[in-house]
């Protein structure tokens, strides 16, 4: 008899225990279908600005502001073939040359001074650290803009104007303190037994930065090429204030070229180089996308 | 030649805090020294002023005949085991061990001959093309261990180096890093050992000498089996030994005759001449009186009425081998251990009731209430 009861028993709350797990499967189910459908809805969002104009360089000029629709009704490569050979007497291509050519020291120095100052900061007791700690912070707090005349008065001083030197040359001297900064966190974050079993080993300062430190901070030094790269490339301001030659454009200006002309902009051709001219940053993150990722998290959580 | 010695060796922080007061300690050539401690009790900063990892602000450091406080950590011939491991995560278990030859500039060649020899000592052979995130805890301390004896130095540290490890790991560890310093020491090649722990059980079983601090200050230097035979004072008596001995106040009494008692609350207990003797007490002074768990007895029927405490049984813990009995005797605690076959024969059921307990007088120890130094020695 007792055993009747306990199966009865144990049968009627199976079947409550179903049902229960039904019901969680289907509120999961629900409110999944609801976050994505948000999810999806911004990212249509977002995304659109980008789908348009890639759609828009292969539409004719005279169909861009006439109609809604991501899918061209006369699909042309016009855009990109007129728009590589420019207004001005060079390529396109030669405009690309020019970003890299300031782009790439620019980059390196970041790195290395970056590195090299960070190192300072986190790991060296230095007189009045905290007064220096603070400086650095306040120049990220300070507006770029603000120091563009006395820059720019400073170089034209140096006889530098017209050249690519005043785009990279303060990066030799770590000036971007955003970039120190997420490099201090990065190494406040890190234990500093492996350095001293280093210095045990019989590394002096320079070996223990090269041997040990930069190996373990390469996601971070990853991320802050990375970032560097990207602002680098995209910087309209600053090759905007100190070249003047057309020779010596960088993309951004070239593309703002386009939109100077005094007869009507063609469109399709500015928005197919600006499809092309992101392509660069695209493909570096893409190359370094884990580093990137478990650099900007590793740094922000471990500070 | 490779001993260690500390000259007043005192350590300030730059806030003021004064973290080691002037210690001295020698330590002889290829000797296993142990510095143990409860937390706090600056050891691991004592370790870190001997291998170059923090300033000293006074006194000296000696290794062999050179005066090392200006030295850089690399000059010192030390090689040092964290308790973290700090092997370098991007270099495989083969290049963390050459890293130091590397930079010392050694022959490749010759290298490879240290790190092979290294790793077969400590059969980690197999792991050698390993990352260090590849490795268990226990073989990535022994990689630790064995980037220390690549170096050859003459003076190895180890600072808290199985904390990190599970029980039974570092019971296997601790017998792994006897045997290796006793194997070197067999083979004549620099073995001084400074091994920084706060477990009482590796200090007792490893160190050939045990140096037990507190505070900054060096409470007692000695064998292990002096440091549990004679603590010098009732911070060691009680940090060394588990379970602790018993410490409970009593009052000295002299007597004409040349022989002593203790009296706890209304209770008496007579000490011998002999050992009365060796105790520098006043008469009717407040002392405390030490005596280890393994000295409680049940008193027999032969016991001397005059060495027997009543006690209230307050707790049993059954260890398996012996049991740890509780008492309250004139209302202060007293633990003794007895063996299980005895408790089950008398105190299975005693809990709450009164028993007589001997106490092994021969054992114990007198410490002053004031200094805390021990009196009996």
């Amino acid at each position: 008899m007792a055993g009747e009861n306990m199966s009865t028993v144990s049968a009627y709350s199976a079947m409550q225990i179903n049902k229960e797990v039904k019901r969680t499967l289907r509120k999961e189910r629900i409110n999944s279908y609801f976050r994505y459908f948000v999810l999806i809805l911004t990212g249509i969002f977002m995304l659109y600005p980008l789908a348009w104009m890639i759609s828009a360089s292969f539409k004719p000029n005279h169909e861009i502001f006439t109609s809604m629709s991501l899918i061209p009704k006369d699909f042309s490569w016009d855009g990109f073939i007129n728009g590589w050979k420019t207004g001005t007497e060079y390529t396109f291509g030669r405009f690309f040359l020019n970003t890299f050519m300031y782009v790439i020291p620019k980059v390196i120095l970041t790195v290395i001074s970056s590195t090299i100052v960070a190192f300072g900061f986190a790991r060296f007791e230095i007189p009045f650290k905290k007064f220096w700690f603070t400086t650095l912070i306040a120049t990220i707090l300070l507006p770029q803009s603000v120091l563009l005349i006395p820059q720019y008065l400073m170089f034209r001083e140096m006889g530098m104007l017209d050249s690519y030197m005043p785009l990279y040359l303060p990066m030799a001297f770590a000036t971007q303190g955003f970039f120190v900064f997420m490099l201090i966190q990065f190494l406040r974050g890190l234990p500093t037994d492996m350095e001293e079993a280093a210095m045990i080993d019989g590394c002096n300062s320079f070996q223990l930065l090269w041997y040990i430190i930069v190996p373990i901070l390469k996601p971070a030094i990853i991320s802050v090429a990375l970032f560097q790269f990207m602002w680098s490339v995209n910087d309209f301001l600053g090759p905007l204030i100190y070249i003047s030659s057309v020779e010596k454009y960088p993309i951004a200006l070239a593309l703002k070229l386009s939109i100077d002309v005094t007869e009507a902009a063609n469109w399709n051709e500015i928005l197919a180089m600006a499809s092309i001219a992101i392509v660069p940053s695209i493909v570096v993150f893409l190359i370094a996308q884990n580093y990137f990722i478990e650099g900007v998290t590793a740094g922000g959580v471990k500070g | 030649m490779a001993n260690v010695t500390f000259e007043k060796v005192t350590k300030v922080y730059p806030n003021g805090f004064e973290a080691v007061h002037g210690i001295d300690l020698e330590i002889r050539d290829g000797e296993f020294m142990v510095m143990v401690g409860p937390s706090g009790c600056a050891k691991s900063t004592t370790l870190r002023m001997l291998a170059g990892l923090e300033m000293i602000s006074g006194g000296k450091i000696n290794i062999g005949d050179t005066t090392v406080n200006n030295l850089a950590p690399k000059d010192r011939g030390i090689a040092m085991v964290f308790q973290n491991y700090a092997l370098y995560p991007h270099m495989t278990v083969r290049e963390n061990l050459g890293f130091g030859l590397k930079l010392a500039r050694l022959e490749k060649e010759l290298i490879d001959e240290y790190v092979n020899e290294a790793a077969e000592l400590l059969e980690i052979t197999p792991l050698l093309d390993r990352l260090p995130r590849q490795l268990s805890g226990g073989q990535a301390q022994r990689v630790a261990v064995g980037r220390a004896i690549v170096k050859k130095p003459s003076v190895f540290l180890f600072d808290e180096p199985l904390s990190n490890l599970d029980a039974k790991l570092r019971a296997s560890m601790r017998v792994r890093i006897s045997d290796l310093h006793k194997r070197l020491k067999a083979s004549n090649q620099p073995a001084t050992t400074v091994y920084v722990t706060h477990d009482q059980t590796e200090a007792m079983t490893m160190g050939d000498r045990i140096c037990v601090m507190k505070d900054g200050y060096i409470m007692q230097v000695d064998t292990p089996a002096n440091l549990y035979k004679f603590p010098a004072n009732l911070f060691v008596a009680g940090f060394i030994g588990a379970p602790e001995m018993n410490m409970v106040e009593a009052r000295f009494i002299k007597s004409e005759d040349g022989a002593s008692q203790l009296r706890f609350s209304d209770q008496l207990v007579s000490i011998n001449e002999r050992k009365s003797k060796s105790i520098r007490a006043e008469h009717e002074e407040i002392v405390i009186f030490g005596i280890r768990p393994e000295f409680i007895n049940l008193a027999t029927e032969e016991t001397p009425k005059e060495q027997i405490l009543t006690g209230t049984v307050v707790r049993l813990e059954n260890m398996g081998s012996e049991f740890y009995v509780y008492l309250d005797v004139a209302d202060q605690s007293l633990c003794a251990r007895i063996p299980t076959a005895i408790v089950e024969e008398h105190l299975l059921d005693a809990e709450g009731k009164d028993v007589d307990v001997f106490l092994d007088i021969e054992h114990c120890h007198i410490f002053n209430k004031e200094t805390e130094e021990n009196i009996s020695l």
